[in-house]
């Protein structure tokens, strides 16, 4: 793997590798010394335009587990936010020897921008552009789903089968393309629910099935009902009434979790609205796995930038 | 300057040579000669009358750094054109008599094109009150289109009056048809790539819909109505209709709207995005049907040069718009000569006559006849090239044919009887403001 642009050019076979040796970095985590010299002189530079402090302190923790040097090019309030170009930014990261670049950018195509674009030689870990991808969001929703279901005797394994429901602003989410796309290549069956404005305009060549009813999709019996976050100002731009009516008719409250199998997983990118696309009962109930995802992310970050620098599948 | 042009083919296909002299087709007919006359032989050339350019944005004044009104007709000449229409988003905007008058005083001076400039519609191009479009029709600039290119005259009452108000000047309205509200941050084509690649759709009905008003408010107020870039197959279906109810509606498609898909987003290479965005291949064959059935009455470039930054970014930030003036005639012969859509007397129509008739600019009605200004160009159909930044001669090299393979190439471009290109290079700009020069008297 050179790059990670996006889920949708991974093969299976990729997808379930990155998984598997995420596995490995999490039984890293579990050890006295959470750390691994693997990426020892290694440079992973932090570009991150947008800010996500979540999504940044993750990718740090994992380039740190791995002895990498890492550096914060943190975007607000610096030059890159003031103006300067992509293309300085990149060069400025190529003239200090950057040997990966994680970059979070409000555009999408942005990180394949800069990864075709010859400025710096580097590689490129999308971590969210625009409403695009967020390929590790994704992988690292497959490892929970994987873990939730085949528990220490993950590896290997796909997610063939699973019926995961998406719900919410599907039109602007980078989690739910790069979901889509990944866990099609892993097997699973893909519902997506969400009022048809917040739908993209054709999805006919996406691997999935849509409505806009959630209880309808509730009755289906999902596997995995992965809630979205909705952004207030959605409402504003006319996609939605208000945050009321919405939460009625697609937000996960107490009577729709009830209606739902114990081992039902309730999924959530963060960070939530609670109340609004999903009710406190359900983020804090057993089938919620939203602190996993936060764990599970390092180990997913740990994996993919071992892939991209250590050119090995080795530990 | 006499030149005796030897063998040519003109566009019905018949040969001749063409003694041109004192700014005019002197004499035709085979076995011309003439004592002092530079020869240019001419034997397997097609012989196209002068292109018209009703769509170019030369950038000057105001946007120096991407075009001026010399680098811009450099490009032109290049490409075969003898007259452009230049674009009203300058800076200050076209919209007075004093900046129109300027605009044509560089294209003379350069020489190397007519350039006729537009006038916008409204002041400053901000859609609220109209321009001293009198003014600027009875300056020594002779507007007769009008335009607020780049904004859509979106208010409707506004368009009313302003189609109503240029018939007094004979003049046409040329409309940007873009609903401003279904195109809020749009980056491409809304479709199924848009939901893809996360992209900001820009919906076929934001550019339908206004035509379809458009070419109501016309028929109401008995007015000339121009459509600027048609890209999508609705707006095809509807300006057949409003030609049907003989609406006097014309429109224009660019060329690469005749080639290009917007599979090309995929690569996110910010050279591929253009307003209107290229749409699907769909669209792509209706319009070539339109242009080959007359529904869409010419091709214009709606040439857009940038400086480089302003597309080396992210999609989203990047400028909208493609060079496109020294591309157009290969890229017309690729979509619709080579489909046989086209012959080349259709690409004179297209190309040179109608857009002067629709801009109302003189001497484009009868080409090649003897008296008639000698206006024309020689294009080696036979030729073929891998498109560089070497064939371009403006300051943008924003163009999506980089690297591509295109048919033919202009040998040789002549204006007002003296040349701009020969042996398929331009001619330097003194050489060329000097012919310029001696031609006015
Ligand atoms: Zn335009």
């Amino acid at each position: 793997m050179r790059h990670l642009l996006s889920t949708r050019d991974l093969s299976r076979d990729e997808a379930i590798q990155i998984l598997d040796v995420a596995e490995d970095m999490a039984d890293v985590a579990n050890r006295e010394v959470k750390k691994l010299p693997t990426l020892r002189g290694k440079t992973v530079i932090n570009l991150f335009f947008e800010d996500s402090t979540r999504t940044r302190t993750s990718f740090e923790l994992a380039a740190k587990r791995l002895s990498a040097d890492l550096v914060n090019f943190s975007a607000k309030g610096s030059s890159v936010s003031k103006g300067e170009s992509l293309k300085d930014t990149a060069q400025t990261l190529a003239a200090v020897g950057a040997d990966a670049v994680v970059i979070r950018h409000a555009s999408s195509g942005a990180p394949q921008t800069l990864a075709t674009s010859g400025w710096i030689d580097a590689a490129v870990l999308n971590a969210g552009d625009g409403t695009h991808e967020h390929p590790t969001q994704a992988l690292l929703d497959a490892f929970t789903m994987r873990r939730r279901l085949h528990g220490a005797a993950s590896r290997g394994k796909s997610l063939d089968g699973l019926t995961v429901t998406i719900v919410g602003d599907i039109l602007h989410s980078r989690v739910a393309r790069s979901n889509v796309w990944l866990l099609d290549t892993l097997g699973a069956t893909v519902r997506l629910v969400a009022p048809a404005t917040l739908l993209p305009a054709d999805i006919s060549t996406w691997p999935v099935t849509a409505g806009f009813d959630l209880d309808d999709a509730v009755d289906a019996d999902p596997d995995v009902v992965m809630m979205l976050r909705i952004q207030a100002e959605r409402m504003h731009a006319a996609f939605f009434p208000n945050a009321r009516e919405y939460s009625r008719q697609w937000g996960l409250g107490d009577e729709r979790l009830a209606r739902l199998r114990p081992d039902t997983m309730v999924m959530h990118p963060g960070p939530m609205n609670r109340g609004l696309e999903i009710s406190a009962n359900a983020a804090d109930s057993s089938r919620s796995t939203v602190l996993e995802q936060v764990a599970n992310g390092v180990s997913v970050r740990m994996a993919v930038l071992y892939l991209l620098l250590s050119g090995s599948a080795e530990l | 300057m006499t030149y005796l042009i030897t063998g040519a083919t003109l566009p019905d296909g018949t040969t001749t040579d063409l003694l041109v002299d004192n700014g005019v087709i002197a004499e035709t007919g085979s076995s011309l000669s003439q004592s002092g006359a530079t020869v240019i032989d001419a034997a397997g050339l097609t012989a196209l009358p002068g292109l018209v350019d009703l769509h170019t944005h030369l950038r000057e004044p105001g946007f120096e750094q991407s075009e001026t009104v010399l680098t811009g007709s450099r490009a032109a000449a290049i490409g075969g054109f003898t007259s452009v229409f230049a674009m009203a988003n300058t800076s200050p905007v076209s919209d007075t008599a004093g900046v129109v008058e300027q605009v044509a005083s560089l294209g003379v001076r350069a020489g190397y094109v007519t350039v006729r400039p537009i006038g916008a519609v409204t002041m400053g191009l901000k859609g609220e009150q109209l321009s001293e479009i009198g003014a600027m029709a009875q300056s020594r600039a002779q507007v007769r289109v009008f335009s607020d290119d780049g904004s859509c005259v979106h208010d409707s009452l506004l368009m009313r009056r302003a189609l109503e108000y240029v018939k007094t000047f004979d003049g046409v309205i040329a409309q940007h048809a873009q609903d401003p509200r279904l195109t809020l941050g749009a980056q491409m084509n809304e479709g199924a790539l848009s939901g893809e690649l996360g992209l900001a759709g820009w919906p076929a009905v934001a550019e339908e819909s206004i035509i379809a008003r458009d070419v109501l408010l016309a028929q109401h107020v008995g007015a000339r109505l121009h459509v600027c870039h048609v890209s999508t197959a609705g707006s095809v279906d509807v300006i057949r209709w409003a030609k049907a109810r003989g609406i006097a509606v014309t429109a224009e498609v660019t060329p690469h709207h005749l080639l290009l898909t917007e599979d090309l987003v995929r690569t996110y290479d910010s050279r591929y995005k253009v307003n209107p965005p290229l749409r699907r291949t769909e669209d792509v064959m209706a319009l070539r049907e339109g242009l080959a059935d007359g529904t869409i009455d010419i091709i214009a470039t709606d040439h857009a040069p940038h400086p480089v930054e302003a597309k080396e970014c992210a999609w989203d930030e990047a400028a909208n718009g493609m060079v496109g003036l020294e591309s157009a005639l290969s890229v017309v012969h690729a979509s619709v000569v080579a489909s046989g859509q086209l012959d080349w007397s259709d690409v004179a129509r297209v190309l040179s006559s109608k857009p002067a008739e629709i801009g109302r600019l003189s001497g484009y009605d009868a080409a090649f006849v003897v008296g008639s200004p000698a206006n024309f160009t020689l294009y080696d159909a036979s030729a073929s090239r891998v498109f560089g930044t070497e064939h371009l001669h403006g300051k943008g090299v924003n163009s999506p044919y980089l690297e591509r393979t295109l048919p033919g190439r202009v040998m040789a471009t002549i204006h007002n009887g003296y040349a701009t290109v020969l042996d398929g290079e331009l001619l330097d700009a003194p050489t060329v403001a000097e012919s310029a020069r001696v031609h006015r008297g």
